[in-house]
């Protein structure tokens, strides 16, 4: 069960193929019409897709080895520009990012065929079970007095 | 002290049982040894030269007798019966293994604690003041806000993968007794009109490129602290250097980028992390700080009762002024000359459980220089700890003296070390023990780095000693100068270093040099040092001529 270039979306449900023709841009080549979806690089500066996000449908930002945290970061920021779309991060994550990814704003995760038999379904969807975080207690509306 | 809520207890032991199914993971080959290597230093596993080493985190420093009695218990049941101490006020057990780690971690989570974020390239756990609650010189109990930040730090999902490891020091006191200055972020407790804030520096750091912090904000009010500090992170997590690791700490982009610069980045972006932020914070803070209520109030003396002259000797030097007047803070030096510094055995941590159940309000610190902290004893019951201390080997009369020292594990143990540092501290101690002079030397910093990672801070000391290898032999830099506190200094080389048969020597030259050059007891080793400069200690060291003393 694999896409064409043997990759695998995954998702909270589970393991899916991508959807096939949706091509991403790489955001240095960007031209004149937005596309609808966009690639970013772990160093590029997502303010120069500021004023295009409402238009785009989908971002994929890359993760060249897990250990390279910068695209944790970029996905918030996208999402504090207001950024609504699909947002999909893609290369080397490991299952047991996947919470993180979850909760930085990635709605999914692209890995290569190799690591999705290594680390199959099952250890993802473990993963994806884990509970809320210190972090979501502490950014929650203050509670009602009394 | 802070008890954890269900919703801690819940995520430490969902986070033991992650572990377990990741060691075994790794045990079947779903992990591949690099996956596996962050996951376990995430959990305080580290691999040392002769074992796994386990780290386990004792936030700000502070615990109670039952988890002293428990890390007791773990040390006896899966170590070899010890335990050591960190300048990070955590403590490492050095022969777990492997398979027996995920239990460990269970015994610990028993007693509400646990090896998180102990490692790896995260926020660490958060060092603090020992005295913190307790000392007469403070503004603000910090513990509150450091245990904000250890929940906010917990798993936080932006910043498990940072450049580098990021290390949070804060303090209340007028004294800077955690060395903020060295630490990735430095907050420093302030009152301004009324209003409770921080100074924060950053970019502190020591190691191969040692910097002292740099005041990024004057005064943050303290309602801000957590927006601010993710807006630091987040600054650091996009921008800071990936390509090197020795480069990637955010001290090289304090340094490469400039101050001004990150400081437009970072309250740019704290205007949205503000935003983020919804008041929760506040509660939990406020509840927090309920766990930190001063201890119920028992009355005593205010003079400290007679004794023998071991008992008054160890009173000079070993207590540190309470706030309230019939109290005092008792520093139990874990630095008996010849012992390894910071370690402490099984029977030696039931011993002090017992005492801060019996006399010490069931409050137990671990200092950044090695030692534990009885917090709050009563004036009138120092004479029955000292007496139960001395029967542990615990009353070395020497906190704060040149045999005080801070060593790291150095060659014994760990993996990057250039040379020995436990047994160059045991020499020192032993050697000064002998000479009988250190009293009259009065305080003195002397800490002891096996490489020049400075996991002993020899930077900031008076007397500082790294140890390197050239040519397959051991040798042994000496800085002078240093200084962790409010006025905080880097340490200047001497010059061409010393053999291992030499350091000892060298050593006592520069501290009779002191003796030597100071104007009267009181001048304290700093002040001599900014007073005189390198010249005259540089003299006895390599022109082995006297201290010339201009007057
Ligand atoms: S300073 Fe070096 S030798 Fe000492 S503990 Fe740190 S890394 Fe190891």
């Amino acid at each position: 069960m694999t896409g064409a270039g043997g990759s695998i979306i995954v998702t909270d449900a589970g393991f899916a193929v991508p959807v096939p023709g949706e091509r991403f841009v790489p955001l240095a080549i960007l031209g004149e019409a937005t596309p609808r979806a966009v690639d970013l690089a772990p160093e590029d500066d997502p303010a120069a897709l500021a004023p295009l996000l409402h238009a785009i449908a989908a971002i994929r930002i890359a993760f060249p080895v897990f250990s390279d945290g910068r695209g944790f970061s970029l996905a918030r920021d996208l999402r504090r520009m207001g950024f609504r779309g699909r947002l999909r991060a893609a290369g080397h994550l490991i299952a047991d990012q996947y919470p993180l990814a979850r909760a930085c704003g990635f709605d999914e995760v692209e890995i290569g065929a190799e690591l999705a038999a290594r680390q199959p379904e099952a250890d993802w969807r473990c993963a994806a079970c884990r509970g809320r975080g210190y972090l979501d207690r502490i950014k929650g509306p203050e509670p009602n007095p009394g | 002290m802070y008890a954890y809520a269900e919703f801690d207890e819940d995520f430490v032991r969902a986070r033991v049982r992650q572990f377990r199914d990741q060691v075994e993971r790794r045990i079947d080959g779903r992990l591949t040894e690099d996956e596996f290597k962050p996951l376990r230093l995430m959990n305080g596993l580290y691999l040392q030269l002769h074992a796994y080493m386990l780290r386990v985190a004792i936030p700000y420093g502070t615990l109670n007798s039952r988890q002293m009695r428990q890390l007791a218990m773990v040390a006896d049941r899966w170590d070899r019966g010890y335990g050591h101490f960190t300048t990070r006020q955590n403590i490492q057990f050095n022969w777990p293994r492997l398979r027996d780690v995920p239990d460990m971690l269970d015994a610990l989570a028993d007693v509400g604690m646990h090896a998180i974020q102990t490692s790896g390239n995260c926020v660490r756990n958060v060092t603090a003041d020992p005295f913190a609650g307790a000392a007469a010189d403070e503004i603000a109990d910090p513990r509150p806000y450091a245990e904000l930040l250890r929940q906010w730090s917990t798993d936080h999902p932006e910043f498990q993968f940072l450049p580098r490891k990021f290390k949070i020091a804060i303090t209340g006191a007028e004294e800077d007794r955690a060395v903020t200055r060295a630490h990735d972020i430095g907050l420093r407790l302030l009152r301004q009109g009324g209003e409770t804030g921080f100074e924060v520096s950053i970019g502190g750091g020591l190691g191969r490129t040692p910097m002292l912090g740099r005041v990024i904000r004057a005064f943050l009010p303290e309602a801000d602290l957590l927006p601010y500090v993710e807006a630091i992170l987040g600054v650091y997590n996009r921008l800071g250097r990936r390509d090197n690791k020795y480069k990637a700490r955010i001290k090289i982009a304090v340094h490469e980028m400039g101050l001004e610069t990150l400081r437009e980045l970072v309250e740019a972006r704290f205007v949205k992390t503000r935003a983020e932020f919804g008041g929760a914070d506040r509660a939990m803070l406020a509840g927090i700080a309920g766990h930190f209520a001063p201890p119920a109030s028992c009355h005593g003396p205010e003079t400290i009762p007679p004794g023998s002259p071991a008992f008054r000797a160890w009173c000079d030097t070993n207590l540190t002024r309470h706030r309230r007047a019939d109290h005092a803070i008792v520093t139990v030096s874990l630095k008996t000359p010849g012992q390894v510094p910071g370690d402490v055995t099984a029977a030696q941590m039931r011993v002090l459980a017992d005492l801060a159940e019996r006399y010490g309000h069931d409050d137990l610190r671990i200092s950044h220089r090695q030692n534990v902290v009885l917090p709050h004893v009563r004036k009138a019951d120092l004479p029955a700890v000292f007496e139960a201390l001395a029967g542990a080997g615990l009353a070395a009369a020497n906190a704060g003296l040149v045999s005080d020292i801070i060593a790291c594990p150095g060659l014994d143990y760990c993996a990057l070390a250039t040379a020995r540092s436990i047994p160059v501290a045991q020499r020192i101690a032993l050697r000064f023990e002998a000479l009988k002079l250190e009293h009259e030397v009065g305080p003195l910093r002397l800490n002891i780095s096996g490489c020049i990672n400075a996991c002993g801070h020899h930077h900031v000391a008076d007397i500082g000693i790294l140890g390197l290898e050239r040519a397959g032999v051991e040798t042994y830099q000496m800085t002078l100068g240093g200084d962790p506190t409010v006025t905080a200094a880097i340490g200047e080389r001497t010059g061409p270093g010393f053999s291992s048969d030499e350091i000892v020597g060298a050593v006592e030259r520069i501290v009779l040099a002191y003796l030597d050059l100071r104007r009267d007891a009181e001048e304290t080793f700093a002040e001599v040092f900014r007073r005189v400069g390198l010249g005259p200690f540089q003299q006895v060291l390599y022109e082995g001529g006297e201290a010339t003393d201009a007057a």
